[in-house]
């Protein structure tokens, strides 16, 4: 994977709570056996109507967020199915960082799995980068290695994310490649309860 | 005497591989169950990087989503098709069993494991679907994970994960009579939201939970997701221990088994334990439930009626609840059982077990389905159909004006033909209600097999306390 350390990018804001991973990518296109190619279909039911023509009056089809690379959304993003077509589709659109006051544990998983950057911040905070996002273009910087999001302004914002996912994403490890080199040590437990 | 620990404690400490400060535990898998839809991309990582299946026995695979459930072979979808046969691939070359579609142990993953004894106590069981936590009914640590964490077992038969917090959800008293797991685990949702198991897995206990039988405490696990929680669990006692007596994965000998319930009885959260987090919620107090948003925490009981935005409760904003109504078309106020359906799901991993089906078919039995309904059953397992055929529950729902099926997902999800259309309206004995679920535009409400049956038959929502009570006495 892809290491990731600072970002600089434009937000899009998208003020909803509780998105799910069947309105991230809905079911009829998870039956694709690649990996690549689903950021055509992030948030298709929202974007395009049922003949495929895009919804104008969903924001992300606004031209002014066409080159968006954060997204700035609602708590318990990415609740639901565990499906990893999700972070697929939001990487492959163009999304590297997602910030939002809480995920779904299975999706910030997911996420640290394929170099996306998922960003905690409160409340408060991320309204107030949504309400920006929303009134012009809006640009922050989202730095992992210290842990901070800021604006050319007054912007300021620290976050957690533990140390492991951190060092993986810092570096775009082969987690299984890490973990084969604890191939003795899984041999050894193997061989205590057989 | 030892520290008084919970049964996930007690799992955890087994399984541990490897431990190092600052990092996740290596954490030992013990059973990995593959479907066709999260699996495909994680073969293919193998694969480009040249490697094997650590432990294929230990790995089990079937074919639940795309499976059609009219006719079992003639699946139209090419893409569908190409999946399916992506797993078949995969499967025999890297030596994983298979209950292929025309397999007698064919079924919804979560539905056959515990039929053929895979799942057991004291196990750490993952599967790339966020319902693994199905399994937890049995005492297993069962969660759900992310594609590149199936390649990631495949590869080694472990995961990082640091041990998770406990949140113990205690239900005292008992259910009254026609409300069920269904409702109880929709009543918890519905009480404390869908995100207040997050980072947490669930222990359900008290005195309602012990009453329960297997297959509902299955039906409450199921959901344990819907409240953000990756996984829940029961703690085993002689309920489990005899609903998995002559499966075929358990020990086979008398000896071994014995010993074998004895160490899992031994996991039961010892009762001083302490947990992070802990609730309360009175089961008589309960009635049958009907979803009315988009999130299974948008529950109400079936007396109630439809929020106002208005008068917002803390659970849900006033945003929430108008975009809600305006998806499912409902108006603030309604009464919840003046709401007519188009369509009826008896089916899912929450809901497709053996008895859920008896106590549909007991409600509708000698009943016709309302004209306007269009009602179908999807066993959940080739096994349960079987089961059911052999005691003529098929018979009773044919008659009644259902459609009986093969055994599938099917319109739990929609990835099927088995789609509800653009603004209709589903009773569904799912466990997500979420936009477009069972298909673009469709409008669900999660129901138990008894309400949902209810409902078949008077073509909107009813009480199926009154309801079976007006059938005795007339
Ligand atoms: S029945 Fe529904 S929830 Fe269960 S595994 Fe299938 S799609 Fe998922």
């Amino acid at each position: 994977m892809e290491p990731i350390n600072k970002h600089q990018g434009l937000v899009y804001p998208l003020n909803r709570g509780n998105i799910d991973t069947d309105q991230i990518i809905p079911k009829q296109f998870l039956k694709r056996i690649e990996r690549q190619g689903f950021g055509q279909f992030l948030f298709y039911n929202w974007r395009f109507h049922d003949d495929g023509t895009p919804k104008q009056e969903f924001s992300l089809n606004d031209k002014k967020y066409q080159n968006a690379s954060i997204l700035v959304a609602g708590e318990n993003f990415g609740c639901g199915s565990s499906r990893e077509h999700a972070p697929w589709a939001l990487q492959d659109f163009g999304f590297k960082v997602i910030i939002a006051p809480s995920f779904a544990d299975i999706f910030y998983n997911n996420c640290t799995k394929n170099g996306i950057l998922p960003v905690q911040l409160t409340e408060q905070q991320t309204k107030q980068l949504m309400t920006r996002a929303e009134t012009e273009p809006y640009t922050i910087t989202v730095d992992l290695e210290n842990q901070l999001v800021s604006d050319a302004g007054d912007f300021r914002a620290s976050f957690q994310v533990p140390a492991y996912q951190k060092e993986m994403l810092l570096n775009g490890w082969d987690e299984i490649a890490v973990t084969l080199t604890h191939a003795d040590k899984i041999t050894e437990f193997e061989a205590t309860r057989s | 005497m030892n520290e008084p620990k919970t049964i996930v404690e007690k799992i955890w400490d087994k399984h541990v591989v490897h431990r190092e400060e600052g990092k996740p535990d290596l954490l030992y898998i013990d059973l990995h169950l593959v479907h066709e839809v999260t699996s495909p991309q994680a073969f293919e990582g193998l694969r480009m990087k040249n490697r094997q299946v650590r432990k294929p026995e230990l790995t089990y695979a079937t074919m639940d989503h795309n499976v059609p459930t009219i006719h079992r072979n003639v699946i139209k979808d090419a893409v569908s098709k190409k999946q399916m046969q992506t797993l078949k691939d995969n499967c025999s070359q890297f030596g994983i069993s298979l209950a292929d579609i025309d397999h007698p142990d064919q079924g919804i993953v979560h539905v056959i494991g515990p039929e053929l004894g895979l799942t057991q106590p004291g196990k750490t069981i993952v599967c790339g679907d966020s319902h693994t936590s199905t399994h937890g009914a049995f005492g297993a640590l069962a969660f759900g994970i992310g594609t590149s964490e199936v390649e990631h077992v495949l590869a080694t038969q472990t995961l990082w994960q640091a041990p998770p917090k406990t949140l113990k959800v205690q239900v005292n008293g008992e259910l009254g009579s026609g409300v069920t797991a269904k409702d109880l685990i929709l009543a918890i949702i519905a009480k404390f939201g869908v995100r207040f198991g997050t980072g947490h897995v669930i222990e359900y206990t008290g005195e309602a939970i012990k009453n329960l039988s297997m297959e509902e405490r299955m039906t409450v696990c199921n959901m344990s997701i819907e409240a953000g929680a990756r996984a829940g669990l029961i703690s085993p006692d002689n309920k489990t221990v005899e609903y998995l007596r002559g499966k075929r994965h358990v020990p086979k000998e008398a000896d071994s088994f014995e010993k074998a319930a004895a160490e899992w009885k031994a996991l039961a959260s010892d009762p001083e334990a302490s947990y992070d987090k802990v609730v309360e919620i009175e089961a008589a107090e309960i009635e049958p439930q009907v979803s009315w948003g988009t999130n299974p925490g948008m529950c109400l009981p079936v007396s109630a009626s439809v929020p106002d935005p208005n008068q917002a409760e803390t659970a849900n904003s006033k945003e929430e609840i108008e975009r809600a109504l305006e998806y499912m078309g409902l108006e603030a106020g309604q009464q919840i059982s003046s709401v007519a359906i188009d369509h009826v799901f008896i089916g899912s991993c929450t809901n497709s077990r053996l008895s859920d089906l008896r106590r549909a078919a007991e409600v509708i039995r000698g009943k016709k389905v309302n004209p306007k309904v269009k009602a179908i059953v999807v066993p959940g397992s080739f096994s349960v159909k079987t089961a059911a055929e052999a005691e003529g529950l098929d018979v009773i729902f044919t008659q009644a004006g259902f459609q009986w099926r093969e055994a599938g997902c099917s319109m739990c999800l929609a990835m099927n033909d088995d789609i509800v259309p653009p603004g209709e309206r589903c009773a569904s004995t799912s466990n997500r209600n979420f936009e477009g679920r069972q298909g673009n535009g469709a409008r669900t409400h999660l129901v138990s097999p008894e309400m949902a049956a209810a409902a078949a038959i008077e073509g909107h929502f009813v009480d199926v306390r009154k309801f079976t009570e007006a059938t005795l006495h007339s």
